[in-house]
């Protein structure tokens, strides 16, 4: 094989047809792109899955003196109240369950408020006893929520049962809708992104016809005709995924840990790490895509 | 060497056959002229032996390949044993004469060593010595002629098809263009060739075949352009 002369034929292809190269370069760049931040979007996803399901909680909120008549007719629960809900945490139909359970008074919970709001003008306006007597129970499995959902609504003394971890699904649905946008977007893109690649080796095969002709005539084999089309394509195609991967990269390095990271310290970010993980696949996806879509192209060049 | 049984070829949308039923035996070191009207189906024969198209019915044995069944990963292999020359030279304009040639070899990747010596010695052969660096716009038509027959026989092939070689030069360079291939042909080297030039097929008294709406209509073993009545 000589891969002097293959090295040259590409140069020359690359040189020919150096608007098209860059336009190449630029949608796979545009495309990888997309696909690189969906990518890391779903590793977002999943790592603040774990962190926050493994903290999700269901809180049985008590009544108090200014809960509403209609489910705390009795007003603030009394201690017979938290008694039965604590028995029946306890009761060998729930406990299987549950991890860990602890009550909350007003004063704990204005504790917390204070610090969670630290800052905030609410802060100041709430008092203790706006805030209620709460039993936060830590489940087992996370998913198990209905079943102390469905325990203690309606229990007198009980104002309201609510499972975190329902918050979280819609969050986590809206930002899973995010990365199937980003997904289908870069679909598109790729999409395009192969037509262009086609195109662009199309016309390379074009300009280079009477080459095509004489090799087919001299008896190049079709391996050694693809090959610096196929590679044109690739090397195009490949410059844009890196491309890709130093933006997606920067992305998670400046905007993810320099700037969210820094706002939202109690949340697990992706790392430069995950931005790795994501950048062999670029590469390989860029070259792939380039390889089938040259390869098609070039076919019509080699029909014997 | 090349046996061509029965071969009907027939192009989509053309209800006439551009060969019918022909059969035809060449033997090693033959000089085959192919003769006949325009469109009698010379070209279309001698792409069926290069394997540029499939025969509609009939078989077609070249060098020991059966090109009806030969893979189609095969035929470039099978190729590199023939050489072919056209009317239009089809030269590579931006490559000069040596280019042109190294060029062919580079392809079916021979190594820089072997073209170092068969370049020279080709143009040598095709009386192109000192036309080496010369670009194919720089040279009449009968030396662009000359660099096509170089690039064909370069690779030492066992077959020449050449489908009107002299078609577009005056009887003078004609006569030089067959004073080569007559040389290549006393190398050993089989040549099939098609032609209008009535002049060349009478003077060298070869082996004619003459088509006539695809039928074989001659096979003379020494002849001339036309039957003498
Ligand atoms: N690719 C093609 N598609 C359809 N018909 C074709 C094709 N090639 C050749 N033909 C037809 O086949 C017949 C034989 O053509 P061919 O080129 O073999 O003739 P020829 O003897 O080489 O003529 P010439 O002396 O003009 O070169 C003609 O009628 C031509 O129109
Ligand atoms: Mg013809």
């Amino acid at each position: 094989m000589r891969w002097g002369f293959v090295l040259s034929e590409i140069r020359q292809g690359l040189r020919r047809n150096m608007s098209m190269v860059i336009s190449v370069i630029l949608v796979t760049f545009v495309s990888m792109t997309f696909v690189g931040t969906a990518l890391v979007l779903q590793l977002q996803i999943g790592q603040m899955k774990n962190y926050w399901y493994d903290r999700a909680q269901v809180a049985v909120y008590l009544c108090d003196a200014i809960s509403p008549q209609t489910v705390c007719p009795q007003g603030e629960s009394s201690p017979d109240v938290k008694a039965a809900v604590e028995a029946k945490l306890k009761s060998p139909t729930l406990k299987p369950y549950i991890q860990n359970y602890y009550f909350e008074n007003h004063e704990q919970a204005y504790k917390q408020f204070q610090q969670q709001f630290k800052g905030n003008a609410v802060a100041k306006y709430v008092t203790a006893n706006q805030l209620n007597e709460t039993f936060w129970v830590k489940l087992k499995n996370a998913n198990d929520g209905e079943i102390i959902t469905e325990s203690f609504t309606g229990q007198a003394g009980v104002e309201q049962v609510r499972d975190q971890r329902t918050y979280l699904d819609q969050i986590f649905s809206i930002l899973n809708a995010a990365s199937l946008t980003a997904i289908s977007i870069a679909a598109l893109m790729l999409v395009s992104a192969a037509l262009l690649i086609s195109t662009t080796i199309r016309l390379s095969a074009f300009s280079r016809r009477r080459e095509l002709g004489i090799m087919r005539l001299v008896g190049a084999s079709n391996f050694f005709i693809q090959l610096p089309f196929v590679l044109e394509g690739v090397v195009a195609a490949t410059v844009g995924s890196l491309l890709a991967v130093g933006t997606v990269t920067g992305l998670v390095q400046f905007f993810v840990q320099g700037f969210l990271a820094q706002q939202l310290p109690f949340t697990s970010f992706v790392g430069i790490g995950d931005a790795l993980l994501v950048a062999p696949v670029l590469v390989l996806a860029g070259m792939l895509l380039a390889w089938f879509a040259s390869l098609f192209a070039i076919r019509r060049y080699l029909r014997i | 060497m090349i046996r061509i049984e029965n071969v009907t070829k027939q192009y989509p949308g053309n209800p006439r056959p551009a060969l019918d039923n022909v059969t035809l035996e060449v033997e090693k070191g033959d000089f085959v002229f192919l003769v006949g009207a325009s469109g009698s189906g010379k070209s279309s024969l001698m792409r069926l032996m290069l394997r540029e198209d499939v025969p509609t019915h009939g078989s077609v044995h070249v060098l020991g390949d059966n090109l009806a069944t030969i893979s189609s990963r095969r035929v470039p292999f099978f190729r590199r044993k023939l050489g072919v020359v056209f009317q239009d030279f089809r030269l590579l304009p931006n490559k000069t004469v040596a280019e042109n040639i190294a060029f062919s070899l580079e392809v079916i990747g021979k190594s820089r060593g072997l073209i170092e010596t068969a370049v020279p010695d080709v143009l040598g052969l095709v009386g192109l010595e000192g036309k080496a660096d010369r670009l194919p716009n720089e040279l009449s038509g009968g030396e662009q002629q000359r660099v096509a027959l170089a690039r064909a026989i370069v690779n030492k092939p066992a077959i020449l098809l050449a489908d009107e070689p002299t078609g577009n030069l005056d009887p003078a360079t004609s006569q030089g263009i067959m004073a080569v291939i007559d040389r290549i042909n006393q190398a050993g080297t089989t040549v099939i060739m098609a032609t209008h030039d009535k002049s060349i097929v009478n003077q060298m008294q070869r082996r004619v075949v003459e088509l006539s709406g695809g039928v074989i209509i001659r096979d003379q073993r020494s002849g001339g352009y036309e039957v003498k009545a």
